[in-house]
């Protein structure tokens, strides 16, 4: 009986182990593969921003050459650079912090107070087409003398941000139990001190959140800055684009645009990981 | 007793108590009259616009002449058509393979391992990054002479591809680098949802032997269906508007041959390079139309769907 059930068990216990292993080291391979399909474009794109032209032109010098920091120089040095930097910091700041600061009440409100339609008014700005305003706000602002200027490109942004806002907070206020402004109700707040004194304090990581989302969504928009801005108020994607336009060949000096751009970005990602991550889901997870 | 008490209260505090009666309102006023005039007027502007022959200067007098507009561009068979169906095909095809291959991506990375969080970090970095700097790595990449996409092929023996420089490539190549673009960003979603579900119903099938993949299709994706949807409805809606990659890649009018024209880009064109603005809300009316069908399509089932 020893021996039968030995038998059997042996091997058992062999195959398990020997099936889980080849699964682990299969798994292993294709998460390397993963990270590598989507990592590889991007580490070509800041190689090549070290390379001189010629070296970009080189088959043999794909992935070993003798880094330069002249693209970098050119771009930070000729072309007013970091004053676009400057423009696409300010308008996302701007538009990020008024957008929460109008967002944030807004979804409080229609979270507590289930304002369903509300809620979908501000979220249809999230379905229109961003080209079909354009030309009616192009014509408004034109008449304004608004155009070109930072105004203009704070209120467009925020356009797409305050329903980014809403979006995340009231999926944040959802989740906050009822019972806290009740029990600050009871110990003597009106609502509105409750509001400001114990559920903002709490929504502190909602609210970094949405910020955070919506100053990536602000840095990265492209559309709008190309219509509505001028030429001392360009953001970063507008003027990387131009530079494109006449310098179609310099692609060096493009990727070091390029990675400039996208540096602040990839800061962010590395260090709020977890609030982008929540901010992309709010809403999805719960169903 | 109120009246009374009322009648005690200061003027401040007598505010501060009707504020807080209307907070309701006072909350969501701000974002529902910025969003409403935002929005209320250029719609409105839209539609009065797409039944005039507005040319030239907006500022310059149009006059009605009713649906000729939605006439024309319905019967419009070179540029319209061609352009709304380019839109369908990048759209729910790159929609497709993202779906599939995020969940994939999703499955693979579900159960706890080293590098986890580094793992989750590297694959955000393609759909956070600005998509005109994405765009432009691209271009480079699929540079038939000089980018690295042929210098793979070559070395695994297939020849050179035109990618972006020949008609009949340019819309796959495009849809190839959004799905580069927002594999992750389904993957991501779909990897809080799997995370989220409880151990439960999958353990129970588990005792009832059911094996792996079936587990994933009668346990695992019907509890996710609703997250799925989500995933769907935000990449379709973005998707549908894609503009930084196309108007980077190819530029007004789709290059060309019109080879990457969506209707996105067709209106773009047409407002701004043709200054053609009673054909462009035309165009613009019949899109929105067109977007919130693919909406009711995706949630007429299911009450209360969130964007």
């Amino acid at each position: 009986m020893t021996q039968k059930n030995s038998g059997q068990a042996v091997p058992v216990r062999h195959k398990r182990p020997a099936r889980r292993r080849a699964y682990s080291a299969f798994r292993g391979t294709m998460i390397v593969l993963v990270v590598l399909a989507f990592l590889v474009p991007l580490a070509w794109m800041v190689m090549a921003s070290f390379k001189t032209n010629v070296d970009i032109h080189d088959t043999s010098k794909s992935f070993i050459f003798t880094p330069i920091l002249d693209n970098y120089s050119h771009v930070l040095g000729n072309d007013n650079y970091l004053g676009f930097v400057w423009n696409s910091f300010w308008v996302a700041f701007c538009s990020t912090g008024i957008s929460l600061l109008i967002g944030v009440p807004a979804a409080y409100s229609m979270s507590r107070f289930n304002m369903q339609k509300s809620a979908l008014l501000v979220l249809l700005a999230r379905i229109i087409p961003g080209v079909s305003l354009l030309v009616p706000w192009y014509y408004v602002f034109a008449n304004l003398g608004w155009v070109g200027g930072y105004g203009v490109l704070i209120v467009s942004h925020m356009f797409i941000l305050i329903p980014i806002s809403v979006y995340i907070m009231m999926s944040f206020f959802d989740s906050m139990p009822i019972e806290l402004e009740e029990a600050s109700l009871v110990d003597g707040l009106t609502p509105i001190g409750a509001f400001l004194r114990i559920l903002l304090p709490l929504s502190v990581p909602g609210i970094a959140t949405a910020g955070i989302l919506s100053f990536i969504f602000s840095w990265n928009n492209f559309m709008f800055a190309l219509v509505l801005s001028g030429a001392n108020t360009k953001t970063l994607p507008v003027a990387v684009f131009d530079f494109v336009s006449y310098a179609s060949i310099d692609w060096g000096a493009i990727m070091a645009a390029a990675c400039i751009m996208t540096l602040p970005i990839i800061v962010i990602a590395l260090f709020a990981q977890k609030y982008i991550v929540s901010g992309l889901t709010a809403g999805a997870t719960k169903g | 007793m109120t009246t009374t008490s009322l009648n005690q209260l200061s003027g401040k505090e007598r505010f501060s108590r009707w504020v807080n009666a209307r907070r309701k309102w006072i909350f969501a006023a701000p974002a529902m009259i910025f969003t409403a005039i935002l929005i209320g007027f250029p719609i409105g502007w839209t539609l009065y616009l797409s039944v005039t022959d507005a040319k030239g200067s907006v500022r310059s007098p149009a006059d009605f002449i009713g649906f000729e507009n939605y006439l024309d561009v319905l019967t419009d068979v070179d540029r319209f058509w061609p352009a709304a169906l380019r839109t369908g095909v990048f759209t729910f095809g790159a929609l497709a393979v993202e779906l599939i291959a995020g969940m994939c991506i999703a499955l693979l990375l579900w159960r706890p391992f080293k590098a986890q969080k580094w793992v989750r970090v590297a694959i955000l970095l393609p759909f956070v990054a600005t998509p005109v700097a994405i765009a432009m790595m691209w271009r480079l990449i699929f540079d038939p002479n000089i980018g690295f996409a042929n210098r793979l092929l070559g070395w695994v023996g297939i020849p050179p591809q035109p990618w972006f420089s020949e008609p009949a490539t340019t819309l796959p190549t495009l849809m190839f680098v959004d799905i580069w673009e927002f594999t992750p960003m389904i993957a991501i979603i779909l990897l809080a949802g799997l995370t989220s579900l409880s151990d439960e119903p999958d353990e129970a099938a588990r005792i009832d032997g059911a094996n792996a993949w079936q587990r994933f299709w009668f346990v695992t994706l019907p509890l996710l269906r609703p997250v799925v949807l989500v995933a769907v409805l935000l990449r379709s809606i973005d998707a549908l508007k894609t503009f930084d990659l196309l108007y980077v890649v190819k530029g007004q009018g789709g290059g060309s041959f019109h080879e990457a024209e969506t209707l996105n880009i067709y209106v773009y064109g047409l407002s701004f390079k043709y200054n053609d603005f009673g054909t462009a809300s035309a165009v613009l009316i019949i899109f929105f139309l067109m977007i919130l069908f693919v909406m009711w399509l995706l949630t007429f089932r299911r009450k209360g769907a969130k964007l």
